[in-house]
């Protein structure tokens, strides 16, 4: 597991320090590689722009997507990653304020592995970070072909 | 315009004309006829008088004398009257005393009373006057003369042809006066139908009826139709102009609001987003000051974080539920048959599932089903039986019941609880959304359930009205 890592596309800073915060208090010392819009997670992902030469052999274990994010937005970043062979069967987890329902529908239609609500309260925050990391990062097997 | 000639109208009018005229002619020919014939036998009856009387008195001598054969020779000088059948001469005593007969067979009665004197009788196309013969004042005896009526006959036959010709000739006038007369009354009425049946095929408002010339009742009734047209016309096209400009105010208020539901849509969603972000931020640093500084706070100072957390947290609910108020007004309606009454033991399983150990009794009607949209009535309900359950929590027994009454002859279905009921003086505000009439402390809650509900039930076109009285428990009625 200490090769396993996690994408957080995150453009809020006090977003993502709350979830780092609460991914550490739940054990999990996995290395979190945050991006701050669309375009950022997307040249991460495919080694392009500030990232080539990255060895995209190298995936997350899992990606969380917000989806209000700067430049492209994550059902965009979604989109694209689905339309790609080295993405498409990439774990990604909406992971966001709004609880619009046609969010939702958009989100599991673009192929989004799971949707989760970002709660107000940090005790429950931290509540789903825990199940968040216990899923995706133990108990989940990933797809096959990866390096 | 195809003109019908054959018009029912001119028909009608030719036939009533007919008839008027024949019948008049008819009244008047068979009185004149009648008068005549009359008159007529009146003078064939004086005529044959005078002829006995002559008769009578040239026979005085011959039967003063008993000269039978000299008053049969006056007798026979009827010969040159053509009509007389028979004629006799009879004595006092009825006797036959000399005769003349036109045809030898003729028979002539036998016997005249002197009754029968001074008679004149019509009798098998006959006519028979009867005279005294008077001499010196004295009645010396009796003259008959019988008369064939062919004069009358032949009278009446020339009447008959006469009347028939004057009554042919006149109804044949009466024709051709009145089809030059009806032309100038059924013309306008044949006209004028025309153009009200292409008003009324067509709905063709610019045809006018052309008006004949004169003043009359018709030309009247023609210029009273065009101008009626010119007012529909009017109206038509000013009703065309309403039809057409509601369209387009529809038309621009519905993009209108599409474009204020649109913005409301990506306001909320914008709300639901940015709004809950800072909140997250103050609750979880909030949190994080709590753990990672906690030995440089004070007891005060982790009682303010703590009031700061439940205050974002509040708020953060309060966001969810406005939200989910917005949501629901703009939710489609989709309408199918829902049970009512399962939905309502459904909720309150699920409300006693959550609080087992609470004693609750709970009371619902069977059977109850209607049509409304399944998720939102179930939403409703679950704010109402919620209600109901969070009032009476402070209940030994809590006491909840669900059915139905009838109010002015609707049904409404109510809940009743014996909870902590409320002040009836502020019953308006109960639906009032961030309403709330209690004390969080006491009953939590952020004041949008009731409003939720009213509006869900406006949605369905119902209304929604609570009694209650502060600790006497709570009735919330609502139609569907």
């Amino acid at each position: 597991m200490g090769d396993s890592f996690i994408l957080l596309v995150e453009d809020n800073p006090d977003d993502e320090a709350l979830t780092v915060r609460a991914l550490k208090k739940n054990k999990i010392v996995n290395e979190v590689v945050v991006a701050r819009d669309g375009v950022q997670a997307l040249d991460y992902l495919f080694g392009e722009g500030a990232y080539a030469g990255r060895d995209t052999k190298e995936m997350p274990q899992v990606v969380l997507l917000d989806l209000k994010l700067p430049k492209l937005d994550g059902l965009g970043v979604l989109r694209r990653l689905r339309a790609d062979d080295r993405t498409r069967l990439l774990p990604v987890v909406i992971l966001t304020s709004s609880n619009e329902e046609q969010d939702r529908i958009n989100g599991y239609g673009l192929g989004a592995n799971s949707y989760v609500r970002k709660p107000v309260d940090f005790d429950q925050f931290v509540a789903a970070a825990a199940q968040l990391g216990l899923y995706w990062l133990v108990l989940n097997e990933p797809p096959p072909g990866r390096a | 315009m195809a003109r019908t000639q054959d018009s029912t109208i001119t028909k009608k009018l030719t036939r009533m004309n007919m008839l008027v005229s024949g019948a008049a002619l008819l009244m008047a020919c068979a009185t004149f006829v009648t008068y005549d014939l009359f008159t007529f036998r009146e003078a064939i009856v004086r005529n044959l008088s005078i002829q006995a009387r002559v008769a009578g008195s040239n026979s005085v001598t011959a039967l003063v004398f008993n000269d039978s054969h000299a008053a049969e020779n006056t007798l026979s000088a009827l010969k040159a009257a053509p009509n007389i059948v028979s004629a006799g001469i009879y004595s006092l005593d009825g006797q036959i005393f000399a005769a003349y007969r036109r045809d030898p067979n003729t028979q002539l009665p036998p016997f005249v009373s002197a009754d029968q004197a001074e008679t004149h009788l019509f009798k098998d196309g006959n006519v028979i006057v009867t005279n005294s013969i008077v001499f010196q004042g004295k009645p010396t005896g009796i003259v008959y003369i019988r008369s064939d009526l062919r004069t009358l006959n032949a009278q009446l036959r020339r009447y008959a042809i006469i009347a028939a010709v004057v009554l042919a000739a006149s109804l044949w006038t009466a024709l051709l006066l009145s089809s030059v007369f009806r032309r100038s009354i059924t013309e306008p009425i044949v006209h004028l139908a025309e153009v009200a049946r292409v008003v009324s095929r067509d709905k063709n408002y610019t045809v006018r009826a052309t008006r004949p010339t004169g003043r009359d009742e018709l030309s009247t009734l023609i210029e009273s139709f065009n101008e009626m047209l010119v007012q529909i016309q009017e109206r038509d096209g000013a009703l065309q102009n309403a039809r057409d400009q509601l369209e387009q105010r529809v038309d621009e208020r519905t993009f209108q609001l599409a474009a204020a539901n649109k913005e409301l849509e990506s306001f909320s969603y914008s709300v639901s987003h940015d709004l809950r972000a800072p909140l997250r931020s103050i609750d979880g640093f909030s949190q994080a000051l709590l753990e990672d500084c906690t030995a440089l706070l004070n007891d005060d100072g982790r009682a303010h974080l703590h009031r700061i957390r439940t205050a974002t947290q509040r708020m953060g609910v309060m966001i969810d539920d406005f939200l989910n108020l917005a949501r629901m007004t703009r939710a489609e309606i989709h309408i199918a048959r829902v049970n009512v009454s399962s939905l309502a033991r459904l909720i309150t399983c699920e409300l006693q599932n959550v609080e087992p150990q609470r004693q609750a009794e709970f009371r619902i009607e069977e059977g109850l089903e209607t049509s409304a949209d399944p998720r939102l009535l179930r939403l409703a309900l679950e704010n109402l039986l919620g209600n109901a359950w969070k009032f009476t929590s402070k209940r030994a027994l809590s006491k909840i019941e669900f059915g139905t009454i009838h109010v002015n002859g609707t049904m409404a279905y109510f809940v009743r609880d014996n909870g902590a009921g409320f002040d009836p003086a502020y019953s308006d505000k109960l639906f009032g959304t961030f309403q709330r009439l209690h004390a969080a402390t006491e009953f939590p809650g952020t004041g949008v359930g009731l409003a939720t509900v009213q509006r869900i039930i406006s949605r369905h076109g119902g209304r929604v009205w609570a009694e209650g009285a502060v600790e006497k428990g709570a009735t919330f009625y609502f139609t569907l």
